[in-house]
C-alpha cells in the first residue's frame, strides 16, 4: 500500500467551513445558557425531529462508522442485525413504553430515575459506573480516529487529537446540551451526504446489488460458505457455522435483539438524554421513532460499502487494500477511510473526511454532555454539595459546575485516549467490563417500571449481582483462538465460544437473566420502600393513562411506531 | 431559541456552491475523476447540497410565516 496521500486545498477549506459552523452554533447558543437547566437539559425545548435526529446521530460515532463498515467486510449483510433486529425494536419499546416514565417522572437523568423509583444507593452505583464508562468510551474513540488520521492522512496524532477535542469542548462549553444536540443534527446530515458518494460509486463499480452478489460468490464459497451467505440476513442462521457471524438465530434474537440492544437503547443515558430534552411528552415519545426511520437505512450507507470493499480487496486489479501500514496486518477499521481514498477525488473527499470528523464529534459531544449532567446532578449534587433552599443561587452554582465538568470530561477523555494508545488492551478490557452494566440495568429498570412490587434493596443487589455474574461469565469463557486474557478466560476457561460475538451475546444473556430473577426474588423477600403515592408517574400500573396521543391519528406516536414496524418487516423480507 | 434549519441550510448552500464551482473548474480533468469512474462527482454533490441547503432555508422561512 502506498503511504499517506496529500489533500487538495479545497478539502481543507470544506473542513474549515464545517468547523466554523459547528463553533458558530455554540456561540449563538451561549446567551441562552443562563442556568443549569438550560445548560444540562437543553431546557426541555427540542422539537421531536431535532431530538430524533440527534438521538441516532450521537450513536453514529466514529467507532460505529468505522466498526460497521469493517463488519460489513467481515460479516456481510448479517451486520444489519445490529440495526434491524438490534436497535429498531428496542427504540420502539423505549418510545412507546418507557419514555412516558423517563420524561413524566421529571427525572433529569437515568440515574435520577433510579433514585426516584428505588433509592439513593442504586442511583449512586449506576451514576458512578456510567460516568467512568462514558469517559472511557470517549477517550477510546478519540484514540481510534486520531490514529487512523495519522496512518492514512499523515496528520500528526497529537495535533488532530487536541484540535478535535478543543472544537468539541468549544461548542459544548458554550452551548451545553442544546449545542451538542443541534450540532448532532448538522453532523447527521454531513455524515449522510458526505458518505453517500461512496455508496453510489461502490455499487456502480460492481454493477449494483446483483453485480455485488455475483462478484461475492467466488470469494464467499472460498470461505466455505454458501454463495449468497454475505448478502442474506437470516437465511443461513439455522446453524452457527453456516453464516459468517458464527451465531445461530436464537443467539442473535436473544443476545443481540433482546438483551444487548434493549440494554443499550433503553437505559443508556447518553441516548435517552436526547429524548428527555424534547419539548413535550408526545415529542419525547416520538424522538426514538423519528430517529428509527433514518436508522433503518444507515446500513446501506455504511455496511454496504464495506461489503463492496471485500470484493475490491479480492481483486488485485483494483489496488485496494486494508493492510495496516504499521503492523502489516489486515485492519478492518481502515475500511471506511480506504474507501474514501479509493473513490473520492478532491472536493467530495474533503466532504467524506468531514463526515468522519463529524461522526467523531457527535459521538464525543454526546459522551461529554451526558457525563457532565450525571456528574453535576447525580454525583456532585447528591454527595458533594446538596441543593440549598435558594433555587436561584443553586441553579447558577450548578451551571458553573456543569461547565467545569465539561472541561474536566474533555481533559480526562484526552488522557484516556493516550492511555488507550499505551495500554490498548487494558482500555478495551475496561470498556468491555463497564458495558456489562447495561444488561442488568435494563432488567432492573424494566422491573421497576412495570412491577410496582420491585424494591430498592432488590434493585441494588440485582444490579450488582448481574454485573458480577457478567464478569464471571467473561472470566470463565473465551472465544476460540483467543490469545490474550482481555477477550475472556482470565479465571480459567470453562467454555469456548466459536466467535467473540457469541461470547458477548451470552455474557449479556447471563447477566440479564440472573439480574432479573434475583431482583424478583429479593423484591418478594424485602419490604416495599416506596408507597404507591410516591410511585405515581414512575410505575406503569400506578400512573393514570394521560392523553399521550393528542392530535390527529396521523401524528400520534403509535401511528409512527406502526410505520416504523412495517418498514422494518419489509426490509427484513427483502434481504432475508 | 436558534432555528437549526438556518445554520444547516447556510452550511450546505455554501458547501454546495463551493463544491459545484470546483467541479466545473475541474471539468476537463479526466485523470482526477478516474477514481470516481469518470463521473464528475463534485458537480452532482454540489448541486445536491445546494438544493438541500436551499430547501432547509425555505422550510425554516415557511414555518416562521405560519406562526
Amino acid at each position: 500500500m502506498e503511504q499517506t496521500f496529500d489533500l487538495h486545498w479545497i478539502d481543507y477549506a470544506i473542513m474549515l467551513i464545517y468547523f466554523v459552523f459547528v463553533l458558530g452554533i455554540g456561540w449563538v447558543l451561549k446567551r441562552y445558557m443562563k442556568d443549569a437547566n438550560a445548560f444540562l437539559e437543553a431546557g426541555r425545548s427540542m422539537p421531536a425531529w431535532v431530538a430524533g435526529l440527534a438521538f441516532i446521530s450521537t450513536n453514529l460515532g466514529a467507532l460505529e462508522v468505522m466498526g460497521m463498515t469493517g463488519s460489513g467486510a467481515k460479516y456481510g449483510m448479517l451486520t444489519t442485525h445490529f440495526y434491524w433486529v438490534g436497535a429498531i425494536p428496542a427504540m420502539i419499546f423505549l418510545a412507546i413504553f418507557m419514555m412516558p416514565f423517563y420524561y413524566g417522572s421529571k427525572a433529569r437523568s437515568v440515574p435520577e430515575y433510579l433514585k426516584l423509583r428505588f433509592d439513593e444507593k442504586t442511583r449512586g452505583l449506576n451514576a458512578i459506573l456510567f460516568a467512568v464508562m462514558t469517559i472511557l468510551a470517549s477517550g477510546i474513540s478519540m484514540y481510534a480516529l486520531a490514529i487512523l488520521m495519522e496512518k492514512v492522512l499523515g496528520w500528526d496524532f497529537n495535533l488532530s487529537l487536541i484540535l478535535s477535542a478543543a472544537i468539541v469542548l468549544g461548542y459544548t462549553y458554550l452551548g451545553g446540551l442544546s449545542s451538542a444536540i443541534y450540532n448532532e443534527v448538522l453532523q447527521f446530515f454531513i455524515i449522510v451526504i458526505g458518505l453517500f458518494p461512496i455508496v453510489f460509486l461502490a455499487l456502480k463499480e460492481v454493477g449494483g446489488w446483483d453485480g455485488l452478489q455475483e462478484s461475492l460468490a467466488p470469494i464467499v464459497t472460498d470461505k466455505g460458505l454458501a454463495a449468497d451467505a454475505f448478502t442474506s440476513t437470516w437465511k443461513y442462521t439455522g446453524t452457527a457455522k453456516a453464516n459468517p457471524l458464527g451465531v445461530e438465530w436464537y443467539g442473535i434474537f436473544a443476545g443481540l435483539g433482546f438483551v444487548l440492544s434493549f440494554g443499550y437503547w433503553c437505559t443508556n443515558f447518553l441516548i435517552v438524554q436526547r429524548a428527555m430534552a424534547a419539548e413535550s411528552p408526545v415529542a419525547a415519545r416520538k424522538t426514538p421513532l423519528i430517529g428509527a426511520i433514518p436508522k433503518m437505512f444507515i446500513p446501506f450507507l455504511i455496511i454496504v460499502p464495506g461489503i463492496v470493499a471485500l470484493v475490491l480487496m479480492n481483486d488485485p486489479t483494483k489496488g485496494f487494500s486494508i493492510t495496516d501500514p504499521t503492523t502489516g496486518q489486515t485492519n478492518y477499521d481502515l475500511t471506511i477511510i480506504m474507501l474514501l481514498k479509493h473513490y473520492l477525488p478532491a472536493g467530495v473527499l474533503g466532504l467524506g473526511l468531514t463526515a468522519l470528523l463529524a461522526s467523531f464529534m457527535s459521538g464525543m459531544a454526546g459522551n461529554v454532555s451526558a457525563f457532565n449532567t450525571v456528574w453535576t446532578y447525580d454525583i456532585y449534587q447528591s454527595y458533594i454539595r446538596p441543593a440549598t433552599n435558594d433555587p436561584e443561587v443553586d441553579s447558577k452554582h450548578y451551571l458553573k459546575v456543569g461547565r467545569l465538568a465539561t472541561i474536566f470530561g474533555v481533559l480526562v477523555s484526552i488522557a484516556a485516549a493516550y492511555l488507550a494508545g499505551l495500554f490498548g488492551n487494558i482500555m478495551d478490557f475496561l470498556q468491555t467490563i463497564f458495558s456489562m452494566i447495561n444488561a442488568p440495568l435494563f432488567a432492573v429498570i424494566a422491573l421497576g417500571m412495570f412491577w410496582k412490587r420491585t424494591t430498592g434493596h432488590a434493585a441494588f443487589i440485582g444490579l450488582l449481582a448481574g454485573f458480577i455474574i457478567a464478569l464471571l461469565h467473561h472470566g470463565l469463557t473465551a472465544p476460540e483462538g483467543a490469545t490474550t486474557l482481555v477477550k475472556g478466560g482470565w479465571l480459567g476457561v470453562v467454555h469456548v465460544y466459536p466467535v467473540e460475538m457469541a461470547q458477548n451475546f451470552w455474557t449479556a444473556i447471563f447477566a440479564f437473566v440472573s439480574s432479573f430473577s434475583i431482583t424478583i426474588g429479593l423484591s418478594l423477600a424485602t419490604k416495599k420502600n416506596k408507597t404507591d403515592e410516591e410511585l405515581v408517574g414512575l410505575v406503569y400500573s400506578l400512573t393514570p393513562r394521560e392523553n399521550f396521543n393528542d392530535g390527529k391519528w396521523i401524528s400520534r406516536p403509535s401511528t409512527l411506531a406502526w410505520i416504523v414496524g412495517i418498514i422494518l418487516i419489509v426490509l427484513t423480507i427483502l434481504f432475508w | 431559541m436558534l432555528d437549526i434549519r438556518i445554520p444547516i441550510g447556510l452550511l450546505f448552500s455554501v458547501l454546495g456552491v463551493l463544491v459545484f464551482v470546483f467541479g466545473m473548474a475541474t471539468l476537463s480533468d479526466a485523470q482526477m475523476y478516474a477514481k470516481s469512474l469518470q463521473i464528475n462527482i463534485n458537480i452532482w454533490s454540489g448541486v445536491f447540497m445546494a438544493v438541500f441547503g436551499g430547501g432547509m432555508l425555505l422550510w425554516s422561512k415557511m414555518s416562521k410565516k405560519k406562526k
